[in-house]
């Protein structure tokens, strides 16, 4: 059963239609990602959930329940902001605390229940603190906190850790995870722009792109198999490289074949057949390029270096266009090196030229 | 020891022709207005014999409060003598109902507009500030009527209702572009949290208003202080406010003129919008800057 069920859903404001049907259906305890740009529609879809934005058509459902004219309050679920929105007047304990009083829960319940999610996010010492007298980390977690005491079968999440520096953001999304983890069957939806924190706590991630889903799917499928050249572009850093070639039918199957260059696709798993002559574009991740001097793409030239550490991004070009490769941090070559690439067939994206669909 | 680096060029001069100029210019300014306040002062702490003689700069020689305290309690507007102190406390009277219900009222008018987003939101506050531009005197005479015919002309609900009404447009205006200055996502969070229409208002957005809230208080009690043509016409023979009184003493003296009383009079009843700028002042500012200002 799905805890969250979003049926043909349409939202208009005034004139402007935002979705028009859209359907998503969220099993019990997963952890979903809504992906994309500013503008695609992930935070409306999110509000929508939470019954801050009315949808003109369609219905949504959350437990089993039809909410789609529930006040937010009744709709069984917690919300983070990325601005925390915490009320500025009350300290920490009456924040996370308001939600409880307005819904006329006893008193020793809910000091329980604050001391509970104190202790579980570690704030108990900031307890008696105003908002303004913690930092951005504090406030976030005195956020999820506030979120945690409402004892919600659902989380959303807009855009959390979007206000926090490099550092924080890296150590309060681990802890979001520990998070989900801990409270097992809860649901979380989690709206962001940023793919690192879509790839490493989603089970399954939701690309939209101007107010349609593009590909709903594990993180692994998202990078290793995207469903379009948006997807495929907009996921994974450095991006895909994509090549413009055409299919052409030889004597032993299938090859993509861009200027003199030609792979052979016999390995590749079509989910739509393609046809002979038909105009393709091919996307290769930056690390399934190979710089080996047996390899089957020569004649490139690098440009630029980028070290970063652990790995070397390599930007190399040829007459043709220009390739990211990235290999182990140790090896250096020098701009203006002639290079050989080997791409393996089996790592390879097809996308049709006029669709941009994963052929 | 490494030589100290110095910045290059001569040093700017801080006195300049222009500046001195403006200097100049802001105390011709500054005499210009206070001239008339310090007239009033000297002139209201003579005894009439020293006003006769014509020299209204100068300071009283034999000074004297007697013109403040005939001003206050025996001065005669009309055929009551028994000063401004009536009008006083009528003003109190007509202020205090007022500069709470038309603040209560814009706080609310704001508060819905700018979060629940209503229907036809944009179109009633259109209109509403509409009302803001027509001029009061095209409103005297139907007020009047609609008033005597619901039976509660001249009388201090009356009054009170006038300057509530006409104090929305602003008063709404001012909320609203406060609120709208807040994080919407404040609100959001509280819906959540299972707040309505009123808890919210009270618990969260009103307890975020104080600078706002002064200003507002600010607007209002110096406009209804000094409100004249209003008091004249809604509040009746036994509510009229002290602008209307101080008018009384001034116009209606017999025989000689008390000039000194006439100024006593005028001060004692501008005393009050002074002493809220005096006191509020800071807060008058810093609450202009916390609206521009995301908390």
């Amino acid at each position: 059963m799905s805890t969250v069920s979003v049926r043909d859903v349409t939202v208009a404001f005034e004139a402007v239609q935002v979705f028009d049907g859209l359907s998503l259906d969220i099993q019990e305890g997963e952890f979903i990602v809504l992906l994309g740009p500013s503008g695609c529609g992930k935070s409306t879809l999110l509000n929508a959930i939470a019954g801050l934005l009315d949808v003109a058509e369609g219905q949504i459902w959350i437990n089993g329940k039809n909410v789609t004219w529930e006040e937010p309050k009744d709709r069984g679920i917690a919300m983070v902001f990325q601005s925390y929105a915490l009320y500025p007047r009350m300290n920490v304990r009456e924040n996370m605390s308001f939600g409880l009083k307005m819904a006329k829960t006893p008193r020793p319940e809910i000091e329980k229940r604050v001391a509970k999610a104190a202790e579980l996010l570690q704030i108990t010492p900031l307890l008696d603190r105003r908002p303004d007298q913690l930092s951005g980390g504090q406030r976030q977690r005195v956020a999820i906190g506030r979120a945690l005491v409402r004892d919600a079968a659902v989380f959303l999440f807009d855009e959390p850790l979007s206000n926090l520096d490099a550092k924080l953001r890296n150590e309060l999304r681990v802890e979001i995870k520990r998070l989900h983890a801990r409270l097992g069957k809860t649901t979380m939806v989690y709206v962001t722009h940023d793919q690192i924190e879509a790839m490493t706590l989603a089970d399954r991630i939701v690309v939209m792109k101007e107010q349609k889903i593009q590909q709903i799917g594990t993180p692994d499928e998202i990078y290793h198999r995207p469903a379009n050249l948006f997807v495929a572009g907009f996921v994974g850093s450095p991006q895909m490289n994509f090549v413009k070639g055409r299919i052409e039918n030889t004597g032993e199957g299938l090859s993509f074949l861009s200027g003199n260059r030609r792979l052979s696709l016999s390995g590749y798993p079509f989910v739509t057949a393609p046809s002979s002559g038909q105009d393709v574009v091919l996307g290769v991740r930056p690390e399934h390029l190979e710089i080996s001097s047996t390899g089957i793409w020569p004649g490139f030239t690098v440009d630029i270096v980028e070290p970063m550490g652990a790995d070397t991004v390599i930007w190399c070009s040829d007459a043709l266009g220009s390739a990211q490769v990235r290999t182990s941090g140790s090896r250096r070559p020098t701009p203006g090196e002639s290079l050989t690439l080997h791409v393996d067939p089996s790592q390879v994206s097809l996308f049709a030229a006029d669709s941009g669909e994963r052929l | 020891m490494s030589a100290a680096v110095m910045p290059q060029g001569r040093r700017p001069r801080h006195l300049t022709i222009g500046r001195i100029g403006v200097y100049a210019f802001l105390a011709t300014a500054a005499l210009f207005f206070l001239l008339p306040l310090w007239i009033m002062v000297v002139t209201s702490l003579k005894p009439m014999e020293e006003i006769r003689l014509g020299n209204i700069l100068a300071l009283p020689a034999a000074m004297t409060f007697e013109a403040w305290t005939k001003a206050w309690s025996s001065a005669c507007t009309g055929l009551e003598c028994n000063g401004i102190s009536v009008g006083f406390w009528n003003s109190v009277r007509i202020l205090i109902p007022s500069v709470i219900l038309s603040i209560i009222a814009g706080a609310i008018n704001g508060y819905a507009l700018s979060f629940w987003r209503v229907k036809g939101a944009n179109v009633m506050f259109g209109v509403l500030l509409l009302g803001a531009f027509i001029p009061y005197q095209v409103f005297l005479y139907p007020l009047v009527r609609i008033f005597s015919l619901t039976g509660i002309y001249n009388s201090l609900t009356c009054i009170v209702l006038v300057h509530v009404i006409f104090g929305l447009p602003t008063m709404t205006l001012l909320f609203r572009n406060y609120y709208a200055g807040l994080p919407i996502e404040l609100f959001k969070a509280a819906r959540i949290d299972g707040g309505g229409f009123w808890s919210i208002f009270f618990r969260v957005i009103l307890p975020m208003s104080t600078p706002i809230l002064v200003v507002a208080t600010i607007l209002q009690v110096t406009g209804i202080w000094n409100d004249f043509i209003f008091g004249l016409t809604f509040a009746g023979r036994e509510n009229l406010p002290m602008t209307v009184q101080l008018n009384n003493i001034v116009n209606s003296t017999q025989g000689e003129r008390a000039y000194n009383v006439d100024m006593a009079a005028t001060m004692l009843a501008a005393l009050v919008p002074l002493v809220v700028y005096f006191v509020s002042g800071r807060w008058f500012v810093r609450g202009i800057a916390a609206g521009a200002v995301k908390g």
